[in-house]
């Protein structure tokens, strides 16, 4: 066997491919639906987080900087381990899939918390001013002028770092989670072939790709109009 | 001109910090009157405008606008705000809604009208400042000048009792000043009573009842735009005023 043939046997094994393929195709609904449920949760926390912190109570700023800051400081796969090994000693046990999705939505949450922060903040005072000049209120003028506009700013970050925890996904195969990776980790361990992990990085692509096109879309989408 | 007035500031101190800004400033205007506001920059101009809508809270003294204590505790400022329309250096345009929309909203979630109604208010509005057929156009297509006659539009479509200028022109290409000054001076002879922070000193002079000069966070000086130009009784208001004819 030449190298090459050893390669092409190793990664692009057609009758491993086709035998591990369900169980990929699987995974990465599996994948699709543990992401979804990450982004919706973690921006929603995220945004909600800001919004508290923008009404300048202090006490409660401490805190969501602290937890923010928390939840970015810590890897994600230390979160993870810490909620899958670590709760039931507390008498909470999760499944895999429910202990990645709260860890990942925790990181996402406050990455996109200090983001939605720093778009809202970005919005200069006059902004404020001239719509309280005009008699609405602060929860007004955040709806109306101030959010509109931090959305804006906060797209291609806000996309960055979605695609990149979403990613994360991956990490839910080391609490047996059979998700994209898992599945392709468990093929090739049966198998005695790395192929499945090539149909592992195929479903990845057909997955992000989209998205990261279609935050592009969005980006265009919502330029401000010239 | 001996009408009750519209605005009647009393005493109005303003500390930022360690700053005074603002040294116990009387400010009375009447009915239909529109007063100009000069003074070299940190004399307290802006700070003493910014207090009328309560924009700045003054650290003592007291303001009353249109019979409303702006000052009390009890009092709705976000109602109280409607009767004082503001126009700033920046224009201050919402950058996400079009012309008619940043005309439009505070009618809607303020006043709290129907859209077809606020609508028709706004394009009102707009004709006034003569941006009628800009209506669909966001702030970043239209230029300065436009940009300005636009905020104008947004702060008269409330109907207010005052209008307050902070340095309106002053952010303005020169070949577009003349469009904004117009339309103050439409505005002016509809009756609107106005306090002016500028230094168009032709059209103080054209249109201004009185001019108010201000240094270091008091007022200096008090007129008729011909005495204070022509003839100023303090060697501060000699000084400020050749200074800004030689520009």
């Amino acid at each position: 066997m030449t190298g090459w043939e050893r390669f092409t046997d190793s990664f692009f094994n057609a009758r491993v491919m086709a035998e591990y393929l369900p169980k990929i195709i699987d995974g990465f609904w599996l994948t699709v639906v543990l992401a979804l449920c990450i982004i919706a949760a973690g921006l929603a926390a995220g945004l909600a987080l800001a919004l508290v912190r923008a009404f300048g109570i202090r006490p409660l700023n401490w805190l969501i900087i602290f937890v923010v800051d928390l939840f970015r400081a810590l890897p994600p796969l230390v979160i993870i381990v810490l909620l899958y090994f670590g709760l039931p000693n507390a008498g909470l046990e999760l499944s895999g899939f429910v202990a990645s999705w709260l860890a990942l939505t925790l990181v996402l949450m406050a990455f996109s918390e200090e983001i939605f922060w720093a778009g809202i903040t970005s919005v200069p005072k006059g902004q404020w001013e001239a719509a309280r000049s005009t008699g609405l209120g602060f929860v007004q003028t955040l709806s109306y002028v101030v959010l509109p506009q931090a959305l804006r700013i906060t797209i291609p970050p806000l996309t960055n770092r979605t695609i990149a925890i979403t990613k994360g996904t991956a990490l839910a195969s080391v609490v047996a989670v059979p998700d994209i990776l898992g599945a392709a980790n468990a093929g090739v361990s049966f198998s005695f072939n790395p192929s499945p992990l090539t149909l592992g990085a195929i479903a990845y692509l057909v997955l992000f790709f989209p998205v990261v096109v279609l935050g592009r879309w969005i980006e265009t989408r919502f330029a401000w109009k010239r | 001109m001996q009408s009750a007035p519209i605005v009647e500031a009393r005493a109005i101190h303003k500390h930022f910090g360690h700053l005074h800004v603002l040294k116990g400033v009387d400010l009375v205007v009447a009915e239909k009157e529109l007063v100009f506001l000069i003074g070299p920059s940190g004399s307290g101009k802006s700070t003493l405008l910014r207090c009328l809508n309560r924009l700045e809270d003054p650290s003592s003294g007291s303001v009353t606008v249109d019979g409303i204590d702006m000052l009390d505790a009890r009092t709705d400022i976000n109602k109280a705000r409607q009767r004082i329309g503001m126009v700033f250096q920046s224009f201050n345009l919402y950058p996400h809604m079009t012309a008619l929309g940043n005309v439009a909203l505070a009618l809607r979630k303020v006043q709290g009208l129907g859209r077809a109604e606020a609508e028709a208010k706004a394009a009102a509005a707009l004709d006034r400042v003569h941006l009628g057929d800009r209506a669909d156009h966001y702030p970043l297509q239209l230029s300065g000048g436009q940009q300005q006659r636009v905020a104008i539009a947004r702060a008269i479509a409330l109907e207010p009792r005052v209008m307050l200028f902070d340095e309106p022109t002053s952010a303005l290409d020169p070949e577009l000043v003349g469009g904004v000054l117009a339309v103050m001076r439409e505005l002016r002879e509809d009756g609107m009573t106005m306090v002016v922070v500028s230094h168009e000193m032709g059209f103080a002079k054209a249109a201004a009842d009185r001019v108010v000069f201000m240094a270091d966070g008091a007022i200096v000086e008090t007129g008729a735009p011909d005495e204070i130009f022509a003839n100023p009784q303090h060697e501060r208001t000699r000084g400020f005023i050749r200074q800004i004819e030689r520009h």
